[in-house]
């Protein structure tokens, strides 16, 4: 996204740019057999099981909402069925 | 790592164009899902073997898993790297033949603890004894998981299995003072639950000269969870959480597990020692002198 650079007076004295590592997961749906190992050993607790069902009759976990997730991916590591992994992504955000 | 340094290795990603799982080129994705039960560790395990390969940026075209027979034989059949998927008890033996023949090869035993330690025993203890430079990995959970829950060498004592109703009354093996005593170089033992410490612990073994040994301590919620009610393999995570107490360079001759009881994890041993083809060589060179005319791989190589 191209953004108009900030006239002079807009720009604080100390500018500082603090990057904020967040991130997401990606399920495999019909990977999932359900152990629950991502969800009780998420560091953030941003993990719950779904309303629905996988086609091997699983739920599968879901995130709660899209702000926790640090993509730390300790769930990836903890999944014995490679069905869920975390991911970074970049963010700046200015303070 | 750093924060810096994690958001430059930080892949770009949207919610829609998300990388693909890290793992995922490590695995014959055709075979998943694979037929461990829910809950089960050895996923888990070979999750944490592929991103220590990974990690340890070795040429996946020289890394060889062998692997014996049960739940965790299956390992071989799911890497999508030179696997050998050997008779039972036999790994070990297959392994040596290979490192020896092509000692530029990376050799990972990855197997269960009734594979290796009870019809393998023997194999293991001579392999350790004269240090052939394999690096082994041994799931264990406690019980024979495919053929149906019998008692094995590591089942604790007054745990049932299908063949001891009334309760184990044998002592069992101490998988790390075993391997010590037999002169293994590097020994560990990490859970199921100590994912990093294990991924660490695989990539310092895959650096390591010599018989490096880990011992993982996995669940198995289908037959010996069920049979002593201990509930589902979340329960035994929980269970290795509370109980597991880290104690590098703890003797091995202390390391014993009892029923339910407490587990010490770490790297027991670290050591330094020649191995099996080194010897070889210098003693070979000692007696034929200029006769000798190298190991197999410097023949080859001459042509």
């Amino acid at each position: 996204m191209l953004e108009e650079p900030a006239s002079e007076a807009q720009v604080p004295h100390v500018q500082t740019v603090v990057k904020k590592v967040r991130g997401t997961i990606h399920v495999t749906q019909n990977r999932c057999k359900g152990c629950g190992f991502c969800i009780a050993f998420c560091p953030p607790k941003v993990l719950h099981f779904s309303d629905e069902f996988n086609s091997h009759g699983y739920r599968f976990p879901q995130l709660k909402n899209q702000n926790g997730c640090t993509g730390c991916d300790l769930c990836g590591l903890y999944c014995p069925d490679f069905a869920i992994y975390g991911v970074m992504q970049k963010q700046g955000k200015k303070q | 790592m750093t924060e810096e340094q994690m958001i430059a290795a930080a892949p770009e990603g949207c919610g829609e164009c998300l990388p693909p799982n890290p793992v995922e080129g490590f695995l014959r994705s055709e075979r998943m899902p694979h037929i461990w039960c829910p809950g089960c560790g050895i996923g888990t395990t070979v999750n944490c073997f592929a991103r220590a390969l990974l990690q340890a940026k070795l040429d996946l075209n020289k890394v060889a898993v062998v692997s014996g027979i049960g739940c965790t034989g299956r390992v071989a059949g799911y890497v999508n790297l030179d696997s050998f998927h050997t008779t039972h008890g036999r790994a070990i033996p297959f392994a040596t033949g290979m490192k020896l023949a092509n000692p530029e090869l990376t050799v990972v035993v990855y197997s269960g603890d009734g594979d290796l330690i009870s019809i393998g025993g023997n194999h293991f203890i001579h392999a350790a004894r004269r240090n052939v430079d394999v690096k082994i990995i041994c799931i264990n959970n406690f019980t024979y998981g495919m053929t149906g829950g019998q008692l094995a060498p590591t089942t604790p004592v007054t745990a049932i299995s299908s063949t001891t109703p009334y309760g184990c009354y044998e002592q069992p093996f101490n998988l790390p003072n075993l391997a010590e005593s037999a002169g293994a170089v590097y020994v560990a033992r990490w859970t199921t639950y100590h994912v990093r410490q294990l991924t660490h612990s695989i990539g310092e073994a895959l650096r390591k000269k010599g018989f490096s040994f880990i011992e993982i301590v996995s669940q198995c919620p289908t037959l010996y969870e069920r049979r002593n009610k201990i509930g589902d393999g979340l329960d035994m995570m929980e269970y290795f959480k509370e109980s597991s107490v880290v104690k590098h360079g703890a003797p091995t001759r202390e390391v014993g597990i009892g029923f339910q009881g407490p587990i010490v994890v770490g790297k027991f041993v670290d050591i330094e020692r020649p191995t099996f083809l080194d010897l070889m060589d210098k003693q070979m060179t000692r007696t034929l002198d200029a006769h000798y005319t190298g190991s197999v791989v410097e023949q080859n190589v001459r042509g």
